[in-house]
This record gives C-alpha cells, structure tokens and sequence, in this order.
C-alpha cells in the first residue's frame, strides 16, 4: 500500500498523455459495451425463448394464417399442454414510424402461456371486463407516454377498420413489465373476441400457435406429430421450438448484423492496440528512473509489480468508465425503438468488458515490467545519459 | 528584395517540413501505431456506409419516374394491401397510362412470402414471390433474362431474380420448388438493373392466386405511364374516382418509402460509431503526435536557436501529423474498398417483411468523406502537439535530455 503514491507519481509524470491514454480506452470500452448491446438486441429472443414452447406457423410462411380451429386439434396431441394463439395485427398509431407489435390474443390462455409478462390479477380481471381492453408492455407504454385508461386509436390496413368507425380503438387497462431484463415489453395485446368480431377480412383465421409441452425433451417428437396431424390439407404447419424460431428470425437480418459486430469488433482492439502501444512506450521512457529504483534497494518483483499496477490502474479506470457510461446511456433510452424491441445491456457483456480490461492493462504492462525486472542497474543508469 | 522574402520563408517553411519528415523513420513504431489506428477507423467508416449505401442503391435504382404503383389507400407496404379485379381494371384503363398494341401497360400483381433456406446458414428466410401479369416486363422495362426464358402463362413456373438465385437454395434452373401444394418449376433467371427486383421471384398472378385461395384479389397494380409528367393526371383520375379507394405513388419514392427503416437503421448505427471511433482516433493521434514532438523537444531548441520562426515549427509538426492520417487514412479507404466493395449480402428489410439482396457499394464520395474525415482527425490531432512546440522556451529545451 505505501507504494500507492510511486504508482500515482508515475501516472502523473505526463499528464496529458495519461488522459489520452485514459480517454482512448474509455472510448473503446464504451464502444464494447454498445456492441454487446446490439448484439443483445438482435438475437435476444433466442436466449429469451421458452425452453417448453413451441411455435405452430403455417408452412409456407409466417404471413399466410391458420384455421381457428386447429387450436382443439393442437390439443388433443399427446404431450400438448396448453395452446396460445396471436395474429399479426399491424395496427399502425399515428404514423408507421411509430411501429410496435400489436397482436390480438385470448387474454386468460395468454397469460398462463406467458408468464414473462407480469400482469396483477388486478388488471388481468379488468382486463376480462373491457371487451376493447389492451395491455402494453412498459417500453412501448413509455415511448408513448400512454397510461392506464387511455384510449388509443389504431389503424390497421390488413384487417380493415371496423364498420361505421375510422379507426380501431383500444383501452389500456394494464402496462406489463418483464419478469426478466430481456424480456421484450414493446408489444401491445388486446382481445382476440373484439378483434373477431370487427375485423372485415379472414374471419376465423389466425397467425400462429404457441404450444406449451409437458416435456422439453418431447419437443421434436409433438413438433412432428402436430406437423403430421396438418399435413395435405390446404393449411399444412411448421412447428418448431421458440428458440429455434426466434433463432430463424434473427438469421434474416444476416449478414450486416454480423459485419456491423465484426467492424465495431475491429475497431475496439485498433484502439486498444494504439493505447497500448502508448502505455509501453510511457515505460520504456522511464528506464532511468526505474533504474536509480533497483539501486536504492526495490527488488526486481516489487519493480514488476508496481510497472504492472500502474498500466492495470489506466487500463481499469478507462475501461470500468467505459463500460460505465455506456450502461447509463443504455439504461436512459433506446435510440431505435421501431427496430430493436429491446435495447440493455447485457450482463455478460459487462463482466467479459470488466476481464478485457484487466486483461489489456497486464498485457500492455508485462513487456515493459519484464524488460524493468531484468534491467541491470548499471545500465538503466547509463541510458539516460 | 521583397519576393526574396516570401521565397525565404517558404523556403524555411519547406526545409523544415521536409527535415521532419525524413527524421520519421526514427519514430516508425509511433507514426505506424498512430497511422494504422486512423486507417482502422476510416476502414470501418467506410465499410459501414458502404452497406447502407448498397442497399439504398438496391432499393431505389430501378424505380423509374414514369412508373406508378396503386396500393390499397391506407395500406404502408403491398404486405397491407389489396384490390379486387375490377379496380386493377378502371386502374389499368386510367388516362395517362401508355398502351401498345396488346393493350395497356399495366400489371396486376399479387406479393405473397415464402420460405427457403438462406445458402449461407441454411436457416429459412423471407424470400418474396410476386404474381405478375406478361405486363410487367413492359411496365418495369428493365428485366433481362440472363438464362433460361419467361415464365409460360397458366403455368406452374417461375422466374428468378439473380440476387435471389445466389442468396437462397434450390433457385437453379430446373429445378422445383415447393410451395404449399404445388410444385414451381424455375425456368429463368433474370436481372433488373441491379434492382429491387433481382431479389423476387416472379411467376404468373392467374396461377399463384388459386394456390394462395385469392381469387380475383391483387395487392398492386404497376403501370407505365406515357410521360413521367402524366402522373398528376393519373393519380388525380383514380384518387377522386367514388369507386376506388386506392393511393397512387411514383415507383421511385414508393422505394424510397419502403427502405427508409433500414436505412435508417444502419445510418444511425453507423454515424454513431464513427463519431466514437473518431474520438478514439482523434485521442490516439493526439498522444502520437505529443510524444513526438516531447521526444524531439532538442532538436526543436535548436531549430528555434538558429533562428527558424514559431510558425514554421507549428507548420512542420502538423505537416507530418497530416500526412500520416492522410496516409492512414488512404491505407484504410484502399482496404475497405477491397474487401467491400461488391460484397453480396442479404437482410430482411421489416417494411415489406422480406429479404433484399444487395452488393456493398463504396463510391468514390465515401472515400473522399473517409479520407477527409481522417485528414480532419490528423489536423485536429496535430495542432496542440504542434502550438506547444512552438511555445517550448529555447533554453529549457536544449538543455532536455
């Protein structure tokens, strides 16, 4: 401890190139951090999924609908435990800038479905009692700044307004959070009987099942069975588990989600590199002194160790900063809500960022420290002059 | 005697600069650090922008001003929309659309989505299938069949955009593909400018609409027009017809319209990082150029001891730092056009809920923007490096180490 303030003496001694240094790695943290976030954003449906859900669509594509009524056929296969439908609404609020997923469901087979959306029981009753009831999740209710009780207009040219109104619209009887920090609580759900009942076009008809199995290791096994149970008639199925499903969709973003992470991963380590050159060469500049060290007595390791110090103390400090005001950014809002339902960052990413940056200050430290160790004092003394 | 002046100080001006530069070779491991790091974020820049600017192209280069679309009023994308056969009829009949002897050059057509597996991943994507009408090749007058033929009407056949056919499998000639309960045959492949097109498969609307149950239901009609200045007259004629309830765009902003997500997406995402990365350059170019001039703190005294003016010395510090940015700078430009330029990708653009193929386009304004950008980064990162040299007291510095 008492050697603390040789370490600060050393990062002091040039000033301005220590808060360069510091600025740098503070930079590309920050950098990281945005990174994982993205990343987090666009395939976090895949670790959100359900392990014991399956997703039931029709084979040709998830655009083209199914018959109602395959919800009793669904149930009936052995292994089914319970079936959720949703259809894509496409409900449009204001302009289609303001895109969110807005989906009719049946509201008590919904929640017991999906468990990730905390509702009280409070607003699920009340939510049974309002026919143009909706709930929306926290994001969405927070970008629009709607609360319990309003009324939200919708516009929704797949499904044709209802008749004699101009629009469709929905009261908000409850605002779900996610039990999980992933959860996505950018949609909006309301009840599928309204919706039924109003719309103009496919009466009858719905988007997509979710099955909820018994047992997770039966998953390919119903999968098959429901997709035999369909096959040759006019709507034949693809069924297939939520993490797979989830997976498919974030493929079809493809390749510039990839080549966006691999730039933003090239960069990250160009920096790194530059102010780790910058943090050697701050070494190798003080030979001399680090020599009249070894002569008044400080052993080889304690030379080492204080060199390693003092580049793991710039390198944490920017590095944690980094990481830091990242997450304040991230925690303050999300720049694209129409395009990235969910935007956090991850804790992983966190704590792989925190061991990267321990990481580049022992690495960026121990060529110098090394070189300081073995230093013959004669010689450090001599260099200088 | 006074151009003799001016003549000696450019002279100065330039002996220094050019003193400078030769002593860099002294300093090669920071002038490479500092170089490298600039090339790497101008490279990046570069690849970034040259995605969002490849699929901009994708998605507006076919679409001709004497075109026009008809939607659904209301509706955003043709996914929302939907006309039944006696509205494409009036649309088709409409002042202002061009005809040949067949008739008017127009084109009902019907976009359904299907499944395929993406050649690179394997895992199923949004692949569009448009129904078309034999109109359509007249109306979009850009479609080139590069092998194969046209699809036969009333047949179970298909043609095949060439970004389409090299994005996703089983898109070869003779082949089928399977779609519901019918099988497609591929007969063609074609090309349409580098356009939105090229990644659609097209067949004929008469055989697609049974297989999809939408009898006599489109979602689009496309239309040449006789003039691109014939638009107002025919939007006007069908929107203020009682019978129609449909909205008329011109090909071209209706493209526009539909990729401004995506664009959007990845410009914002772009800028973004580059304004970091930029920072971290400029930070790492700051810390270079210090360092040189403090290890060169002697030779500066001297210059200054023998008379060499403050502006000279500023002059010769930032020549270098800009140089070597500009250098950097062209180093990562060069490489990003290698490696992106024409590169094929493929993504799901949201508003019209499918696939778009697309080649990076790194054009020659990207590269001057990057190379400015690092110019700028260089110029920025020299000056305070190069002010305080200047500002160095001549006695203190020669008697640094």
């Amino acid at each position: 401890m008492k050697f603390l303030p040789l370490v600060w003496a050393g990062l002091k001694r040039k000033k301005l190139r220590t808060a360069l240094t510091f600025l740098s790695i503070f930079i590309a943290f920050m950098l990281f951090a945005f990174l994982g976030a993205l990343k987090q954003a666009l395939s976090g449906g895949v670790s959100m999924a359900g392990l014991d859900r399956l997703i039931v669509r029709h084979k040709v594509s998830l655009i083209q609908t199914l018959p109602q009524s395959y919800k009793t056929r669904i149930e009936g296969i052995a292994g089914v435990a319970a079936v959720c439908h949703q259809t894509w609404f496409g409900g449009i609020y204001q302009d289609p800038k303001n895109f969110f997923p807005n989906m009719p469901v049946e509201p008590a087979e919904f929640c017991a479905m999906f468990p990730e959306f905390v509702l009280s029981d409070a607003v699920k009753q009340a939510w049974l009692n309002t026919r143009t009831g909706a709930v929306v999740g926290r994001a969405t209710a927070n970008r629009f700044q709607w609360k319990i009780g309003d009324r939200i207009p919708l516009h929704a040219p797949i499904w044709g307004d209802p008749i004699g109104q101009s629009q469709w619209e929905f009261e908000i009887v409850g605002i779900y959070d996610g039990a999980k920090k992933g959860t996505d609580t950018s949609q909006m759900f309301f009840r599928y009987d309204y919706f039924e009942e109003a719309r103009q076009r496919e009466k009858g008809q719905v988007g997509w099942y979710t099955v909820r199995i018994a047992d997770p290791d039966a998953a390919s096994k119903i999968a098959a069975a429901i997709d035999q149970e369909f096959a040759n008639s006019p709507y034949e199925t693809k069924t297939e588990p939520e993490g797979a499903f989830a997976q498919g969709f974030a493929q079809q973003i493809g390749d510039i989600g990839s080549i966006v992470m691999a730039v933003v991963g090239a960069v990250f380590f160009t920096i790194l590199l530059v102010a780790g050159n910058t943090m050697v060469q701050s070494v190798r500049e003080r030979t001399e002194e680090l020599g009249v060290l070894k002569a008044i007595g400080f052993s080889n390791l304690l030379v080492l160790l204080l060199v390693l110090i003092e580049s793991c103390c710039i390198a944490t400090l920017g590095g944690f900063s980094g990481l830091g005001v990242a997450w304040l950014i991230i925690a303050s809002g999300n720049p694209i809500p129409s395009l990235l339902p969910v935007f956090i960052l991850p804790t992983q990413t966190l704590a792989s960022g925190a061991v990267l940056a321990l990481a580049l200050g022992l690495v960026a430290g121990a060529l110098p420290a090394w070189q300081a160790m073995r230093l013959r004092i004669a010689e450090a003394l001599r260099r200088g002059a | 005697m006074q151009p003799n002046i001016y003549m000696s100080a450019l002279t100065q001006l330039f002996s220094v600069a050019w003193y400078n530069l030769r002593s860099l070779p002294e300093r090669k491991a920071a002038a490479l650090t500092a170089a490298v790091g600039i090339a790497g974020v101008v490279g990046v820049l570069v690849g970034v922008l040259a995605i969002a600017e490849g699929f901009r192209r994708a998605m507006t280069a076919s679409g001709a001003p004497d075109v026009a679309v008809v939607l659904r009023s209301g509706s955003d994308s043709e996914m929302t929309s939907g006309l039944e056969r006696d509205a494409t009829r009036t649309i088709a009949d409409a002042p202002g659309v061009a005809r040949n002897a067949t008739g008017p050059l127009s084109s009902a057509e019907l976009f359904v989505i299907i499944n395929l597996p993406k050649r690179s991943t394997g895992t199923d994507a949004n692949v569009p299938l448009r129904g078309v009408e034999q109109g359509a090749f007249d109306v979009r007058g850009n479609i080139t069949m590069v092998a194969g033929r046209r699809f036969a009407t009333g047949r179970n056949e298909v043609i095949v955009g060439a970004g389409a056919a090299r994005a996703f499998a089983g898109l070869d000639i003779g082949k089928t593909i399977r779609v519901g309960q019918n099988d497609w045959q591929v007969v063609g492949i074609f090309t349409a400018n580098g356009g939105l097109a090229e990644s659609e498969i097209w067949t004929d609307t008469a055989v697609l609409q049974p297989a999809y149950h939408r009898t006599n239901s489109f979602q689009s009609v496309y239309v040449r027009l006789t003039s691109a200045a014939a638009f107002q007259e025919f939007k006007d004629n069908l929107t203020s017809d009682p019978k129609l309830n449909v909205k008329v765009l011109r090909l071209s902003d209706f493209y526009e319209e539909q990729s401004t997500a995506v664009t959007k997406f990845i410009t914002t995402i772009g800028v973004f990082i580059a304004t970091l990365m930029g920072l971290g350059a400029l930070f790492g170019a700051l810390n270079t150029m210090y360092s040189a001039v403090a290890g060169r703190t002697r030779e500066i005294a001297t210059l200054r001891a023998l008379g060499f003016g403050a502006g000279v010395v500023v002059f010769s510090v930032l020549v270098e730092s800009v140089l070597l940015s500009f250098a950097g700078g062209s180093l990562g430009a060069s490489a990003a056009y290698l490696l992106f330029d024409g590169y094929r990708a493929s993504t799901i653009n949201w508003q019209s809920f499918s696939q778009v193929t697309f080649a990076f386009h790194v054009t020659p304004l990207l590269l001057a923007k990057a190379i400015t950008f690092a110019t700028l980064i260089g110029l920025i990162g020299g000056l305070f490096p190069a002010l305080r040299a200047a500002r160095l007291p001549i006695a203190a510095g020669l008697r640094e180490s």
